[in-house]
C-alpha cells in the first residue's frame, strides 16, 4: 500500500504489521499527552515538586536526553570538520537521534515552565547573568540546526525527491552542511557547558559547587566532556538495537567501532578528569565549606555512596576500558555493555547533578528529603520515549537513513 | 531582546549574550536563505555557481 514511499532497494515489514506497531507506541504517546494536558490545564499541582526539589525528574530527564543526543553535535564535528569521512554511514541517524532528543528536551521545558504560552520571555526579557538563559539561547538555535540537518533526509523521499525543488534544496543543504555543523558545534559547547556551570556556581550548595576557570567552573567542561564521550554510545546503542529490531546490518562494523574507539577515548580522559574533580571537590572545596565528603550521601535509597561508585567506576572506567581496547570493540556483548553502561553513566551524572544537589542538607535545621514524581511527570517523562520511537520507525520506513543498508542487505 | 528596546543596557552581559544569539541566527538564517535562493535558481534553471553532483551524504 505504501510501497511507493519506501526508498528503492530495501525491504520493510507489511503496512498491518506496521500499523500495529504504531498504534502500540501511539497508545503510550496518548497517555503521556494526556499527561501534558493535565499540567497545562490544571497547573504544576498535578506534580510532587515542591521547595526543595524545583528540578525534579522533568529537569534530569532534560539533561539526560541533551547528553545522549549530543551524538549528533560530536558525530557531525568528526564528520565535517575533522573529516572523518567514514561516518558519513552513521550521521544520518546520529542527526535523527539527536533531532529526537532535543525536541523532547524542549517539549519537556513546555510543560515544566507550567505557563508554556510565555516560553517566548526568556528571549525577549532575557536574565543576561544567568546560565540557564544561555542554555535556552543555545537549545532553540541547536534545534533549529539538527532540522535543518533532518530536513534534507526527509527530502530524499522517493516520492519528494522527484520534486525538482526539493531535490534542489536538498542538494545544496548538503554543500553547506558544514557551516551547519559547525555552528551545532559551536552552539552545544556552550549549551551542554552551561547546563553544568548551573550546579557548578551554586556556592550555596556545597555537593555542586565547583572551583573553575574565569566564569566558569569545572563542571562547565565536564558536561560537555561527557556529552561528547556519551552521546556517540547513544547513538550506537540505539543503532544496534534498531538493528536487532529490524533483525538487519544497518551499519558496517568498521563505522561502528571507529565511533566506538573514539567515544571510548573521550570516555577514558573524560572519567580521568572526573575522577580528579571529585578527589580535589572532596579534599579541598567540601572542607573549605564545612562540610565532610560522606556528609553528602545518606543511607536513602536514592543518594547512597554507592552513586558514586556506580557513575564513575562501573559507568566510566569500565566501559572507557572497553572501548579503548581493540578486543573490546570487537566483541560484539562487550561493545553492547560499554555503550549501555556509558548511556547509563552520563544519565547518572545528570541525575546526581540535578536531584541530589538539592536533597542534601545544607542547614543545621535541615535533613534528607526525599522525592518521588506524581504519575503525571512519570508519563509525560515516557512521551518523549514513545514519540522517539514512533519517529523512528516513520523515518528508518520511509527515509534514506542508512546509506549502507542496501549493500549489507541486497533484495532479490 | 533588541538595543532598542527600554530593558536594554549597553553593557558586557547584553552584548555578550544577545550578540551571540543574533550572531548564531544569523548564520542559521543567511545558510537557509542561501540554499533557498539557489534551489529556486537551480529548479529555474539559472545556476548561481557550484556544480550538481548527487553524491550527498
Amino acid at each position: 500500500m505504501d510501497s511507493a514511499l519506501i526508498p528503492e532497494g530495501v525491504k520493510r515489514c507489511s503496512v498491518g504489521k506496521f500499523l500495529i506497531f504504531l498504534g502500540v507506541v501511539g497508545a503510550v504517546l496518548l497517555w503521556g499527552v494526556f499527561a501534558m494536558l493535565l499540567c497545562w490545564i490544571k497547573g504544576l499541582n498535578q506534580t510532587n515538586m515542591n521547595d526543595y526539589y524545583g528540578f525534579a525528574l522533568w529537569i534530569w530527564a532534560d539533561l539526560a536526553v541533551i547528553a545522549l543526543g549530543g551524538g549528533a553535535f560530536f558525530t557531525g564535528f568528526l564528520r565535517y570538520i575533522i573529516g572523518k569521512d567514514e561516518l558519513k554511514n552513521i550521521i544520518n541517524y546520529a542527526v535523527l537521534i539527536g533531532f529526537i532528543c532535543y525536541s523532547s528536551a524542549l517539549l519537556i521545558l513546555a510543560i515544566d515552565i507550567g505557563q508554556p504560552l510565555r516560553g517566548w520571555f526568556i528571549f525577549w526579557h532575557a536574565n543576561v547573568h544567568s546560565m540557564l538563559t544561555e542554555v535556552a539561547f543555545c537549545l532553540s538555535c541547536y534545534f533549529g540546526v539538527l532540522t535543518i540537518e533532518y530536513l534534507p533526509l526527509i527530502l530524499e523521499n522517493r516520492q519528494l525527491e522527484k520534486v525538482p525543488f526539493f531535490h534542489h534544496l536538498s542538494h545544496n543543504m548538503h554543500e553547506i552542511m558544514a557551516v551547519f555543523a559547525a555552528t551545532g558545534a559551536f552552539l552545544s559547547f556552550f549549551h551542554q557547558g552551561s547546563l553544568g556551570g548551573v550546579s557548578g556556581v551554586l556556592f550555596g550548595r556545597p555537593f555542586g559547587y565547583r572551583e573553575g576557570i574565569f566564569i566558569w567552573p569545572w563542571t562547565f567542561f565536564l558536561f560537555t566532556w561527557s556529552a561528547a564521550a556519551c552521546g556517540p554510545c547513544f547513538t550506537i546503542l540505539i543503532t544496534k538495537i534498531t538493528e536487532k529490531v529490524t533483525r538487519k546490518k544497518l551499519v558496517k562494523d568498521n563505522v561502528i567501532e571507529l565511533l566506538a574507539k573514539i567515544s571510548g577515548w573521550m570516555l577514558a580522559t573524560y572519567t580521568i578528569a572526573k575522577i580528579l574533580d571529585t578527589w580535589y571537590w572532596a579534599s579541598v572545596t567540601a572542607p573549605s565549606k564545612g562540610f565532610w565528603v560522606l556528609d553528602f550521601y545518606s543511607n536513602n535509597p536514592f543518594y547512597g555512596p554507592w552513586i558514586l561508585v556506580l557513575e564513575i567506576i562501573i559507568c566510566g572506567v569500565l566501559p572507557a576500558l572497553i572501548l579503548i581496547t581493540e578486543s573490546g570493540r570487537k566483541s560484539k556483548p562487550a561493545l553492547l555493555l560499554a555503550v549501555i553502561l556509558a548511556a547509563i553513566g552520563v544519565s547518572v551524572n545528570r541525575w546526581v547533578m540535578v536531584l541530589q544537589v538539592m536533597a542534601v542538607p545544607v542547614m543545621p535545621f535541615d535533613s534528607w528529603y526525599m522525592y518521588f514524581p506524581s504519575w503525571q511527570e512519570i508519563a509525560t517523562t515516557i512521551l518523549p520515549v514513545a514519540y522517539g520511537v514512533i519517529l523512528i520507525g516513520l523515518s528508518h520506513r520511509y527515509l534514506p537513513i542508512f546509506p549502507q543498508e542496501k549493500e549489507l542487505n541486497p533484495v532479490d | 531582546m533588541f538595543p532598542f528596546i527600554f530593558e536594554w543596557v549597553w553593557d558586557m552581559s547584553h552584548i555578550v549574550f544577545m550578540g551571540g544569539l543574533w550572531y548564531a541566527l544569523s548564520i542559521i538564517g543567511l545558510g537557509m536563505t542561501y540554499c533557498l535562493i539557489k534551489a529556486i535558481a537551480d529548479t529555474a534553471g539559472i545556476g548561481i555557481g557550484g556544480h550538481h553532483h548527487d553524491d550527498h551524504h
